[in-house]
């Protein structure tokens, strides 16, 4: 399923071979192309208003809407950006968002691997309720698990500062703690994707490879591993923007103000009264580049990956 | 190098039993092939060889170990997949050698092995290429390659050569033969092209529902069918089969099917006692039953009346479509056959190679012994 | 295969499962336990914590009703904004030949934090015309700005002066400015899993249904809408699903306050503000209780389909 192929091959409906006279289409193409680029104008006009603003002093941006920006370009500072950065508290921030989300997304994929491979190519009793047991926790919403684990944290905190990388050794506050929660949290979906396409692989692949001599740790790690590169990188990137976007997770367990990811940390700013937009508007748009980047560099994977989820058949 | 037992060996999967008792022994270095039509359980034995699968019931033994709890890779066994199964991320030279590779076969010998088998198979220029730049009979002779680099003690094949083109197929039916002769190695050969068993097999166990029908060589499945399936699944085109019954007369027996009777005396060397009075289905293949004018040397004919429905001239025989009082069956005739469509045609039966079977068993009517020359018999129309 | 210990799957399977157990299995239990216990978690309380989300008694600290009825406003109005715009952009942006890019602009909006969009929308719904981006339009077109996101009023209310000011709570201007913002997220969602369903569909039949006389118009109301409607199904469900989770954007944006609350920021404000844990789990299983009959919906839907097919 080459949906990268599907996105660049241009207009629905056309036959192969079709000519000029099935592309004189269906619809007016100018009102087509102006209807279609005014959309997606318009819903790039508030990122494109965050960004500018995020370049311009704060006198100016109280002065006069953004628009206005384009007429005095030499007003624009990295100032903004310069605070954010350096400003301890956001660039901290940054390096939270990947301490916490980099292992935490390592957790999901290997765990959910392991047992996608049992659930896909090992027989055992009870298999089929499993899954459906496991998958059909993704409907459980994050509120219903947050105040028995949190009450859990508690109990189990260990006090122990960590060296280098700050916190506790578990609890809440703890790196390890949200390392393990967003681990967990990430397992139905990525359970479901993988037990999906591991058993999409071709049945006597694995009986050639088992049958050659290898183990099932060897059948795991040199053939399907391999195999299932683009599944595996969909959900490195649904499960890592997930992580990286998340607040909610992040505001229940992680107390202490040091630890804080980037979404934690702007959505204090917001609600404090006082925050400026200059540094606001700055900030968020950090907090936004790596995921654009992650978006914009696996864009193919990550259709890819919602189509493999959603649409089935 | 052993032999390989299979003792009333079942597989059931739920309800349906795939496998019935099969008993079975193969003996070392033949080239046994288990032929079947779909579903008839050929394959599954040889996923229960192979490890693919637990045994319901029975016992399979290798040698005298009995395997049926010994994990796959522990059995010494290859086996060559009908997709081929290669490693699509992996080379050529990779695939040979993944095998040897997990068993920390040190690297120059690997290599060795690998060159070796490429050499045989003639696939030396394709060890750097991948699976996706392959042809199917490319493909296939890595999947062998494969096999053969671990040197197991039997070589289990299922269906290989289906994939391929028809001429593709005659070619590689020959290499494999070939192959089994320098190899000399044990070659357990599924399929369900009765002609790929007939060519290559040196034995040939024929399955239906789950059961074994009958092991023999080629000519013994040909010229002595244990029972009406077998006749009609080996030899191509089928044997012409006609609902008869058996009655005692003068000097012998008389075979009554609807549209002609067939009056046989002892010589025939059916032993048809136990027959008198029942309902058998008498059988013979299209090469005998000839034109007349045209009788091989040895045929003991009996000329039945018939219509010629279609003619088939193919050149170096002709196949006649023939009508007896609106039963059709087919006859080969030589190629000098005179017969037109449309016209009464008398089609000369050798009666020394009829065979009759049982109705209800199913089970072909005993030989006596050979049968002969002498005066076996006379045709009469009905 | 063959040979295999009986203990090995579950070796593969332990870390996934102890994960699972702990943080999703064994909490949801307890929390349904708590729900039936006081705020502090000790006393049995029966049904008393499920009484006081219906009955309401103190709407000042926390107006459960007002977080019920917006959590019905939101399943309704996201998902029957979304689903159009993602069907329509999908059907647009299908037929021009720079599909990729304006697909992908719609689609950015899924890939930032939703406080990263709190921020920016924030940002546009600004009282100051000067700053805000709406209220520049709005003021433009000769309207006054409005404070989109404390506005309880109705939305009719901005355009007509003489509008009704007093609808039912939750169909104030304010929530409709944060349903705006979530659609102009999952859009991009909804555009491009109906476009893959709108790919599937053979152009065969779209020439044939030409051929037979039907216009642009009937041809999506009669053949593309019926063929697509699995697929439909299937956004709609992850909608409503994400409608009703929704607590990032809500409490960034307003907290909850101006009557914008939903259950979810209800819910964190019950447990960890107030830290009544009896209150906060009801409300979570309350949660539950609407998303799984939309999942079993979906589900049945989904299988009954399979099998008329």
């Amino acid at each position: 399923m080459a949906v990268a192929d599907d996105i660049d091959r241009p207009t629905m409906g056309e036959a192969p071979g079709g000519g000029s006279r099935r592309r004189r289409l269906h619809f007016a193409r100018i009102p087509l192309h102006v209807a279609v680029i005014g959309l997606a104008l318009l819903w790039s006009i508030p990122t494109i208003a965050l960004v500018v603003s995020s370049f311009r002093t704060p006198e100016e941006i109280a002065g006069s809407g953004w628009w206005n920006a384009i007429k005095t370009p030499f007003d624009w500072t990295l100032a903004n950006y310069d605070a954010v950065l350096s400003q301890r508290g956001l660039a901290r921030a940054f390096l939270n968002s990947i301490i916490i989300t980099a292992p935490a997304s390592t957790i999901t994929i290997l765990v959910a691997a392991f047992a996608a491979y049992a659930f896909a190519w090992m027989r055992f009793p009870g298999r089929n309720l499993l899954l459906l047991v496991l998958v059909g926790l993704l409907v459980v919403p994050l509120q219903m698990t947050l105040i028995p684990v949190l009450r859990l944290y508690v109990a189990l905190s260990v006090d122990v500062e960590v060296p280098l990388l700050g916190g506790k050794l578990f609890g809440t506050s703890s790196y390890p703690g949200i390392w393990l929660a967003h681990g967990a949290y990430g397992l139905p979906f990525a359970v479901y994707l993988l037990r999906n396409f591991f058993g999409g692989l071709p049945r006597d692949l694995i009986e050639a490879a088992l049958l050659d001599g290898a183990t099932d740790m060897q059948v795991f790690f040199r053939i399907v591993l391999p195999l299932s590169m683009p599944a595996l990188a969909a959900l490195a990137i649904f499960d890592f923007l997930w992580t990286w976007n998340d607040l909610l997770v992040a505001l229940v367990f992680l107390g202490d103000p040091n630890l804080a990811p980037m979404t934690l940390r702007i959505a204090n700013l917001v609600s404090s009264f006082g925050a400026s937009y200059q540094v606001l508007t700055a900030a968020a748009f950090v907090s936004m580049a790596v995921p654009l980047v992650v978006f914009f560099a696996l864009q193919r994977y990550f259709v890819q990956g919602i189509l493999a989820g959603s649409v089935k058949g | 190098m052993a032999r390989i037992s299979f003792d009333k060996v079942s597989k059931l999967y739920g309800s349906v039993t795939a496998l019935k008792e099969l008993s079975l022994d193969i003996e070392n270095g033949e080239f046994l092939v288990l032929v079947g039509p779909s579903g008839c359980g050929k394959s599954t034995a040889l996923r229960l060889l192979a490890g693919l699968e637990e045994v319901s019931a029975g016992r399979i033994s290798i040698g005298d170990r009995t395997v049926n709890d010994v994990n796959a890779k522990d059995r010494d066994l290859a086996m060559v997949f009908q997709s081929y199964a290669l490693y699509p991320h992996m080379s050529v030279y990779d695939n040979i050698a993944f095998g040897l590779k997990i068993r920390k076969v040190p690297k120059p010998e690997i290599a060795e092995r690998v060159a070796e088998a490429a050499r045989i198979l003639g696939i030396e220029e394709l060890l750097k290429r991948k699976p996706r730049q392959l042809s199917g009979g490319q493909r296939q002779r890595v999947a062998l390659g494969r096999a053969i680099v671990r040197q197991p003690a039997a070589f289990l094949l299922d269906e290989p050569l289906s994939n391929l083109d028809a001429k593709l197929r005659v070619q590689t039916r020959a290499e494999l033969a070939k192959l089994h002769e320098r190899l000399g190695a044990t070659f357990i050969y599924v399929t369900h092209d009765q002609v790929e068993a007939m060519t290559m097999a040196s034995r040939i166990a024929v399955l239906n529902d789950g059961e074994l029908q009958q092991l023999g060589t080629p000519q013994e499945l040909y010229d002595a069918p244990a029972n009406l399936f077998v006749a009609g699944f080996i030899g191509s085109p089928a044997m012409n089969f006609f609902g008869t019954t058996v009655t005692p007369a003068e000097g012998g027996y008389r075979i009554d099917a609807a549209a002609f009777k067939l009056d046989l005396t002892a010589a025939v060397g059916l032993d048809l006692r136990e027959q008198a009075g029942q309902e058998t289905v008498l059988g013979i293949r299209p090469e005998h039953i000839h034109d007349p004018a045209f009788l091989p040397p040895g045929v003991v004919p009996a000329v039945i009346e018939t219509t010629v429905d279609v003619v088939e001239a193919m050149g170096s025989e002709t196949f006649l479509h023939l009508a007896a009082d609106g039963m059709p069956f087919i006859a080969r005739v030589d190629a000098r056959s005179q017969a037109k469509a449309g016209q009464r045609f008398g089609a000369a039966f050798d009666l020394s190679r009829i065979y009759l079977f049982d109705s209800a068993s199913k089970l072909a009517v005993k030989r006596l012994g050979k049968p002969d020359q002498s005066d076996v018999g006379v045709a009469t129309p009905s | 295969m063959v040979g295999r210990r009986w203990w090995v799957p579950w070796l593969w399977l332990a870390p996934a499962l102890i994960l699972v157990g702990v943080f999703l299995l064994y909490p949801s239990i307890d929390t349904f336990r708590r729900s039936l216990l006081d705020a502090r978690s000790q006393d049995f309380v029966g049904l008393d914590n499920y009484r006081f989300i219906i009955e309401n008694p103190q709407p000042l600290v926390s107006d459960t009703h007002v977080a019920l009825w917006n959590n019905f406003l939101w399943l309704f109005v996201f998902t029957a904004l979304t689903v159009p715009f993602g069907l329509v952009l999908a059907v647009l942006t299908g037929r021009v030949r720079y599909e990729a890019l304006a697909k992908s602009a719609i689609f950015i909006p899924m890939a930032i934090s939703f406080v990263a969009a709190a921020v920016i929308w924030r940002f546009m719904y600004e009282f100051n015309a000067d700053i805000g981006t709406a209220n520049a339009v709005t003021t433009q077109l000769g309207g006054e700005p409005t404070a989109w996101l404390q506005d309880k009023h109705s939305p009719l209310s901005f355009v007509t002066d003489a509008g009704p000011d007093n609808l039912p709570g939750p169909l104030q201007l304010n929530n409709f400015s944060l349903i705006i913002v979530g659609t102009w997220m999952w859009t991009g969602f909804a555009m491009v899993v109906l476009s893959a369903g709108l790919k599937g569909i053979s152009s065969e039949i779209l020439e044939a249904a030409r051929v037979d006389g039907g216009n642009e118009w009937q041809i999506f109301w009669r053949i593309i809408i019926p063929i697509l409607s699995p697929t439909i199904v299937v956004v709609a469900t992850t909608l409503v699903i994400q409608a009703l989770k929704k607590f990032d954007l809500v409490w960034v944006m307003t907290g909850g306050r101006f009557d914008t609350d939903v259950v979810a920021t209800l819910f964190f404000k019950e447990a960890f503000v107030i830290r009544d844990f009896g209150v906060g789990a009801a409300l979570a299983v309350v949660l539950l209780m609407w998303v799984v009959p939309v999942m079993v919906i979906s589900i049945r839907r989904f299988q009954f389909q399979e099998e008329t097919r």
